[in-house]
């Protein structure tokens, strides 16, 4: 049986465990624990290893995907789950400006620790406050190559689409 | 009981509201990694500081400050090498080269600024001598440390910001391509101005903060400004290769291999 592992990164409350329960075979074997800094609480879990999905490719191959911890105080995870993956998808919450910057941090951070290709999710946009991904894109101070893609992690199509966005990256780059 | 510690347990910020609260009267030594501080203190009130990294001599600080010139500073150096601070300052402003307060501002931005340095010292060996005041020859002074403590947290909180945003000095910088940015338009200061002359995508930011004799912080500041107004970017320097991209790590060998395995997770998902 072959293997193959994305990451699903991002800062805290992105979506990053919706978009791998979205499309996984499993439930979601996720570590998640009730939230105690006052300054998180802007839901009442977070994940505090990894969230961990599975999608059955054949009988031979099977896809999964790990969601990395969202707050600063497990960073220490990411390199350790970034060893090996495929690719990695950075989640950031359209309706959260303030979380832009952590989100650049990540997108840096990860792309030090393994430079395979990657996209990034301008999540929630079914919100009302939701910033527009081209605005998103000035923000984020993304390169015109780097793909970013609306996302709503509740939303299956939109999950798979930016999977695909990933895997066409990957075969690009095995191409060029 | 002497005060002694590690930087790294007991903050300067800590260090400095127990001295003022306590009204000490003493000087504080900083041992840090590669740099020493020295700072004194009278009845909780900032008297003098130097540090291990500049001449803290009145002429290199009055050069520093831009009170004196090169010229002036190296005739000094050369003829009045072992006068003390207080006689030297006293010569100066005799002779017109500047005011007495010209002097205390130099010194009281000098003293300052090695303090906020203190800040964003991560670890240091450090101990407080009660009633150890510096030499008579110096020149001292009376600073509220409220306002040092007030500031100095919040040049804290911005270098933490200015390093997330701009982590490596190692990069280079460019301007920006964009139609109808003209530099020549935009009102800088000298020192944006210095910085600015030196870009060049051959210069590393270490090279240009180093010839501009900018401290990290103000370089950053400064660079930072430049790219949130567009006027230039951040790149990799001439000449240094980037990281290659990776090929996934894959559980087959051939290319041909990969690339099947990669349309096979593709059907998949489509059809998911």
């Amino acid at each position: 049986m072959q293997t193959v592992k994305m990451v699903v990164t991002g800062p805290f409350s992105s979506g990053k465990t919706q978009f791998i329960q979205t499309v996984s075979e499993i439930d979601v074997v996720a570590t998640e624990r009730k939230i105690s800094s006052e300054s998180e609480r802007i839901k009442e879990t977070t994940t505090v290893a990894m969230d961990f999905g599975r999608i059955t490719v054949d009988d031979d191959l099977v896809l999964y995907l790990f969601g990395t911890p969202g707050q600063k105080r497990f960073d220490f995870m990411w390199e350790i789950l970034s060893e090996g993956m495929l690719g990695f998808v950075v989640m950031v919450d359209s309706s959260r400006p303030e979380t832009f910057r952590e989100a650049r941090r990540i997108l840096e951070t990860f792309r030090a620790y393994a430079p395979t290709p990657y996209v990034v999710t301008a999540n929630k946009q079914d919100l009302p406050d939701a910033w527009d991904p081209s605005d998103m894109r000035i923000a984020l101070r993304l390169a015109p190559d780097v793909k970013l893609l609306p996302c709503t992690a509740t939303d299956k199509e939109s999950v798979k689409n930016a999977l695909l966005e990933l895997l066409y990256s990957i075969l690009e780059r095995m191409e060029s | 009981m002497a005060l002694k510690g590690n930087l790294r347990d007991f903050s300067f910020s800590q260090l400095l509201n127990l001295i003022s609260l306590a009204k000490k009267t003493g000087t504080l030594e900083v041992h840090g990694p590669g740099k020493d501080a020295i700072i004194s203190f009278d009845e909780g009130k900032l008297s003098y500081a130097q540090n291990s990294q500049n001449d803290n001599g009145l002429a290199a600080v009055l050069l520093r400050t831009e009170k004196l010139t090169d010229k002036q500073y190296h005739v000094i150096k050369d003829k009045a090498e072992n006068i003390g601070d207080k006689e030297l300052g006293l010569m100066l402003i005799n002779s017109n080269y500047v005011t007495q307060d010209e002097i205390l501002a130099s010194l009281k931005q000098e003293f300052v600024s090695t303090a906020n340095d203190l800040f964003t010292w991560a670890e240091g060996i450090f101990q407080f001598e009660n009633n150890k005041k510096p030499s008579p020859e110096i020149i001292s002074l009376l600073i509220n440390l409220e306002n040092i403590i007030i500031e100095g947290s919040r040049q804290l909180q911005e270098k933490e910001r200015l390093e997330d945003e701009i982590p490596s000095l190692d990069m280079a910088l460019k301007f920006t391509e964009t139609p109808g940015t003209n530099i020549r338009n935009v009102n800088l200061s000298v020192k944006e101005w210095r910085v600015v002359s030196f870009i060049n995508p051959k210069n590393s930011m270490r090279q240009i903060a180093r010839t501009t004799k900018l401290n990290e912080f103000e370089f950053r500041r400064i660079v930072y400004s430049l790219v949130q107004a567009g006027l230039v970017e951040i790149i990799r320097p001439e000449g240094t290769d980037p990281p290659s991209p990776k090929i996934p790590t894959l559980p087959v060998e051939s290319a041909d291999e990969q690339k099947s395995l990669v349309n096979r997770l593709i059907t998949r998902i489509r059809s998911l």
